[in-house]
Formats: C-alpha cells, structure tokens, sequence
C-alpha cells in the first residue's frame, strides 16, 4: 500500500519511479532444536571443568569443621585465609615444616636459569644451522630430531650418574641444567624452522654488510624473534613449572621444585586428611603459570599464528 | 686497468654446471649490465662476484686483489637486493648504520655519511621510519642508500626494479644513471628487462645458457648482435628472422628469399668473402622498413598482405605476412590507421641494415 502511494508521488512529482529489486531478509536468528543442543553440550563441558574448580576454591577457604559436614558445595560459613596460611607457611614436606614457600621459591630459581639457559642456547643453535654455513648442519638436525623423541626416563640414570660426577646432583642447579639440555633439541628445531624463513637476502645482505656471526645474530635476528620467543617462553615456563620428575629425581632434598612439595604434602598417609589446607596447596601451585597465561596469552595467539616475516 | 675480471670461471651445483670457463672483465667506471632470459646464470655470476657463492673453480680479481677466497664483506662490494632486503626491525637510519657494520668508522663519520647519503637521495625525512612504513620507491631509495654509504669502488645490483611500478621504473632508472654519474664507480648491474640494459649500460653482457653470448656496448650489441639469440632477445618487436641462400655474382651479393624474392646485400660488411649457396638467416629490425613505393638502390620492395595492426602510443607496429610467417614493422601511427586488414601494401627494407648470420652456427657472417 505504501509502496503505490510512494510511487504515485514520485509520479506526481514527474520522478521516474524506482521500482526496487527484491531483496532478501537475512533470517533472524531463533533459537533451534540444533543450537539448544550445541549449548547443551558447551554448559556440560563448562560445568565439567567448573565444578571441580569451585569445590576446590570453596574448600581452600572452609574451615575444618565445615568441610566435616560434608556439604562441599555450600560457601564457606566464616571466610577464612587459615588454610593459605598454612600451605604457604607451615605444611609438612616430608620432615620439614616450612610450607610451600620452600618450593615456590625453589621452583623460581630453577625455572630462571633454566629459560635463560635453553632458551639462549637454542637460539644460537636455531640461527646457525638455519643461516649459516655449518659443515654437517643436516646430519646435526637429523640427530637433534632423533634427541627430541628419545624419553627421559630411558637417559635418566645416565644423567644421575653426570650430575653425581660434576657434584650438581641434589641441587637446584642440577634440575635447571637438565630442564634445559631436555629442552635444546625441541627449542632448537623450534627456532631453526623460524629462521629458516627469514628471506636469504636479508641475511645476504647483512653478510655483505656486517659478516659478524654475532653481530648479525643480536641486530638482526634477535629483534625479528620476538613472536617466536614468546610462545617458546610459554612453553618453557609451563614445562618447567609443571615438571615432577626431573625435580623429584635431581632435586635431593634441598633442591626440590614447589610440584615435589605440594605431592609429599597431599599424599600424605598419617593423621586426618585437611581438604583446605591440600586445596590451597594445590591452588597456590597452579597459579603462576596462570599468570603467564593472562599476561601473555593474546601475544602467544599472534606468535602461533604469525607465519611470515614481511620487510 | 679492468675494476673486475672472471677469470676462467666454473660454477657447479652437483653435477650440474652452471658457469663453465667464463671470462669477462670489466673497465673501471663501467656500467655493466648482465642481460639475459630467467636461468641464463647472471644472478649466479653477481653472487659469485658478490663472495655469496664460492666458485668452482677460476679466479675473480677486483682491481688488483684477487678476491676468490675473501669474505663478501671484505670484498669493497656494496649490493642492492631484488626485494631490497632491508633489515625490518631497524629505522632508515638503523639500516643505513648497519651498512657501515664491517667497516669500523668513528661515529661522528658515520653520522657524516648517513646525513650525506639522505640528502643525496632525499630521503631524510624518513630517517626514523621502520622499512614497513615505506612504499616500494622509498624502500628502494633506502636500499640504495645503504649500498653507496660504504663509497666503494663497486657497486651491485640484482634487478632492483622489478618490484616497482612502471612509472617509478623509469624515475628510478634515471637516478640509478645519474648516481654512477656522480659517484664514477663501477657498476655490475644484473637485469633482464632489455629497456634498462639499453638506456643505463656503457656495457652489456648477453648471457644464455651460462655462456656469455656478446660483451660490448648497447650500440653494438643493438646494431651488430653477434648471433641469432643476440639478435632475437634484444630489441620490441623483435627483430624478423627469415632463411634464404646467398647468391654471389661478382661484386654483386643478394640474398634470395625461400619465395624467391631478393635482397641485395653486395653493402653489407661481410667478415669473410660470401659463399655462393650459403644458408643464411636475414635479422631485419622493424624499424629499418618503410612503407610506400621509392625505387632506388639497395633497397628491397615487397608487396605483403597485412595481418594487422597494433598501437603502442607513440608509434605503432604493423603485422603483415611475409614467406608464410609474421613480419613486424615500426611505422607512424597515422599510416598504420589507413590500413586495411588482408589488402596488400608495399614495404621497402634497407639492404644496408640487414643483419646475416649463418643458418648452421647461428653466428653473424
């Protein structure tokens, strides 16, 4: 009806009408049988890691008493920092009582020397059997792929016995320094690939210009990795954080890692079990890769997904 | 005193050889130019002058040094990339430094060369830019810039303006001549657009197959082509081809078409006595043909059907068929417009432009 009187106007008004090609709506979109069931299943898979999330931070807050009631799914009645208290401060690792901390801090001074250690030597390696001119460098790549596959667990007596010799065995120096020889034939083949696409003639041109290995290596390769280093840091500090058995096994008993600790403290056997004080352990040990991941997790995306090197 | 020599050069890969007994020397304050076809071996021949591949075998001097086994950065060589290569995480300026990385100036120097080389080139405002913030002639500008800072003796180019746009092309091709003006050093050049080897080179090198076909200068290379791939790769429309035999009596040589049609060639500047029955092919330049009937001497006359006819601006080229193949011609445009396709139209050649070469070797007699 309007449409006729628009065009009767237009007419009136001696325009040309226009008559309007048809169009189509786009559907609104309502709510199906298919999307109901897609939300479904997201809720599940949702609840599945939430609901074990929550108990356990509800817990960490509750005191004993409440947790004895056996409501876990209630708030806590008194909020209390008691049980953070106690893991951070007091719980027992085998015979000694000083808490987390020990093995926080532990865990801190592995994980340090250990990044800057593999991740500076892969780097190096990275650049040179991609780069440059290196006698063998296919038979060194071919034998730093074979390392990657070989498991710990078959080198590690091997290993005890290095460590032992060099007298490192038992301290925090002996986990860095085997986190990082673990790591090198990944992180190298990690870092060859990368530089791998750097345009020959670039490196062309700095070995026209410069010639300096090292030279080249800090003003001109380094600056170009950083997409490549973030997402290898990521990796790093998770592995390394995350690590139980390099830790266990290297660490003697001054020199183990904060994942040792919380282990000794839950699995411990006598007396009554206390739910807050292993809830908070374990929360206190899971955070600072979490850290990691919300300080760095959209640069770790663009590092994964950054393909090319553009001039 | 050549800037460069190839002394009996040898480059494999594997079995397979690229460059086998090359020997080319090159004046001091040449433009050379390396012209050939994609796989000719002429960016092989830069990088091995550059030190970026090892030779096989033979000797390379520049000047009196004999460079062979130096690194390329103690060579006194600066280059200019095809994709420019600047290093992305440094400003213009940074770039233009790192130029200077092998050479160990004092710093007041070196910031005396960059203020130096951004006037020449005009690109100080851009000092403190990354390389992708440039456009494609800014970043050519900067690459050259980081080439001619070093001020040595030779400079290299590998097809350095085969990512710009036609327009710039021509710009740059000026300053890139007016530069080696300027500066009077050696340039080796490696292109395969014939445009530039014509108008920068005082020298061309011809190269296919790893072998250097002719070295002189563009003239001689455009005039005299020393062989038929010579005289077919240079020059737009190409130069015609066509077989026909020599026939000599007397003073008198003419060259008979397969048609039967002839060419008096008795002008032309044989380097041996002319054979009686040779096989030869006839180059006719497109230009060297002029339309309309004049019958004077030395000249040829045809009367070919035309094919047809194509406009390029300022002149226009003229598709006729001549011994069952194409003929091409350079003609005024205006001619070109009042041509029927399929009538005939008569065309002189002068005899005294042909270039023969024999049809067995392929090379100019």
């Amino acid at each position: 009806m309007s449409q006729v009187s628009v065009s009767e106007r237009a007419a009136a008004a001696g325009e040309v009408p226009v008559t309007r090609a048809p169009y189509f709506v786009r559907r609104k979109k309502g709510i199906t049988p298919r999307s109901i069931a897609v939300l479904v299943f997201l809720t599940i898979c949702a609840l599945f890691f939430c609901v074990p999330l929550y108990v356990v931070v509800v817990t960490s807050f509750k005191t004993m008493d409440q947790i004895r009631e056996g409501a876990i799914f209630t708030l806590p009645h008194i909020w209390t920092l008691e049980a953070w208290d106690h893991a951070w401060n007091h719980a027992c690792s085998g015979i000694k009582c000083d808490g987390l901390k020990v093995g926080f801090w532990n865990s801190v001074s592995i994980l340090f020397p250990s990044l800057i250690l593999s991740i500076s030597l892969a780097m190096v390696t990275g650049f040179a059997l991609a780069l440059w001119n290196v006698r063998w460098a296919g038979g060194f790549l071919f034998l730093l792929f074979i390392c990657a596959f070989v498991p710990f667990q078959i080198i590690m007596y091997p290993l005890i016995v290095m460590t032992t010799t060099t007298k490192i065995y038992g301290t925090l120096w002996a986990v860095a320094v085997i986190h990082a020889v673990l790591a090198m034939p990944v992180l190298t083949l990690i870092f060859r690939n990368y530089y791998k696409d750097i345009p020959t003639e670039i490196m062309s041109a700095a070995m026209m210009d410069s010639g300096s290995f090292w030279r080249i290596f800090f003003e001109i390769i380094v600056p170009m990795s950083g997409n490549i280093l973030i997402v290898v840091l990521i990796l790093q500090i998770t592995n390394i954080w995350n690590d139980y058995l390099i830790g266990v096994t290297f660490g003697g008993l001054t020199g183990q890692p904060m994942t040792v600790n919380l282990a000794n403290l839950i699995t411990i056997s006598t007396g009554t079990t206390n739910y807050a004080h292993n809830m908070a352990a374990a929360l206190l040990t899971a955070i600072p890769p979490l850290v990691v991941y919300f300080l760095v997790g959209k640069l770790f995306v663009q590092g994964v997904t950054a393909g090319a090197i553009k001039g | 005193m050549p800037a460069v020599s190839f002394e009996h050069i040898v480059k494999r890969y594997g079995t397979v050889t690229v460059l086998d007994d090359l020997n080319l020397a090159i004046e001091d304050g040449d433009f050379l130019v390396l012209l050939g076809p994609s796989g000719c071996g002429k960016t092989t021949l830069l990088n091995l002058l550059a030190g970026l591949l090892e030779v096989s075998d033979g000797r390379i001097m520049i000047g009196e040094r004999d460079v062979t086994e130096l690194d390329p950065k103690d060579r006194g060589l600066a280059m200019v990339f095809q994709s420019y290569a600047l290093y992305p995480t440094k400003t213009v300026r940074g770039n233009l430094k790192f130029g200077l990385a092998a050479s160990k100036l004092p710093a007041e120097e070196v910031e005396r060369r960059i203020a130096w080389v951004a006037k020449m080139l005009q690109i100080e405002p851009l000092l403190d830019r990354k390389p992708a913030q440039l456009s494609g002639g800014q970043r050519q500008r900067v690459a050259i810039g980081r080439a001619i800072i070093k001020k040595v003796d030779v400079f290299l180019f590998d097809e350095p303006l085969s990512n710009l746009d036609a327009k710039l092309r021509t710009e740059m091709r000026l300053e890139i001549k007016k530069l080696h003006d300027e500066l009077k050093s050696t340039v080796v050049y490696v292109t395969h657009d014939q445009i530039e080897a014509m108008t920068m080179a005082t020298k061309i090198a011809v190269m296919d197959g790893g072998v250097i076909q002719q070295f002189g200068t563009p003239d001689e290379v455009y005039e005299q082509p020393a062989n038929l791939f010579v005289a077919g790769f240079i020059g737009a429309p190409a130069m015609n081809m066509r077989s026909a035999t020599l026939a000599v009596k007397g003073s008198k040589v003419a060259a008979v078409f397969q048609s039967g049609a002839r060419l008096d060639v008795s002008d032309y500047p044989f380097q041996a006595p002319a054979k009686d029955g040779l096989p030869v092919v006839i180059g006719m330049r497109p230009e060297h043909f002029t339309l309309g009937e004049a019958a004077s001497d030395g000249t040829a006359q045809f009367s070919p059907p035309v094919l047809s006819a194509e406009r390029t601006g300022s002149d226009a080229t003229l598709y006729l068929t001549f011994e069952d193949e194409m003929l091409a011609l350079r003609v005024a445009p205006d001619l070109a417009a009042g041509l029927r396709v399929g009538s005939t139209v008569p065309v002189q050649f002068q005899a005294g432009k042909a270039n023969l070469f024999d049809a067995q070797t392929g090379r100019r007699i």
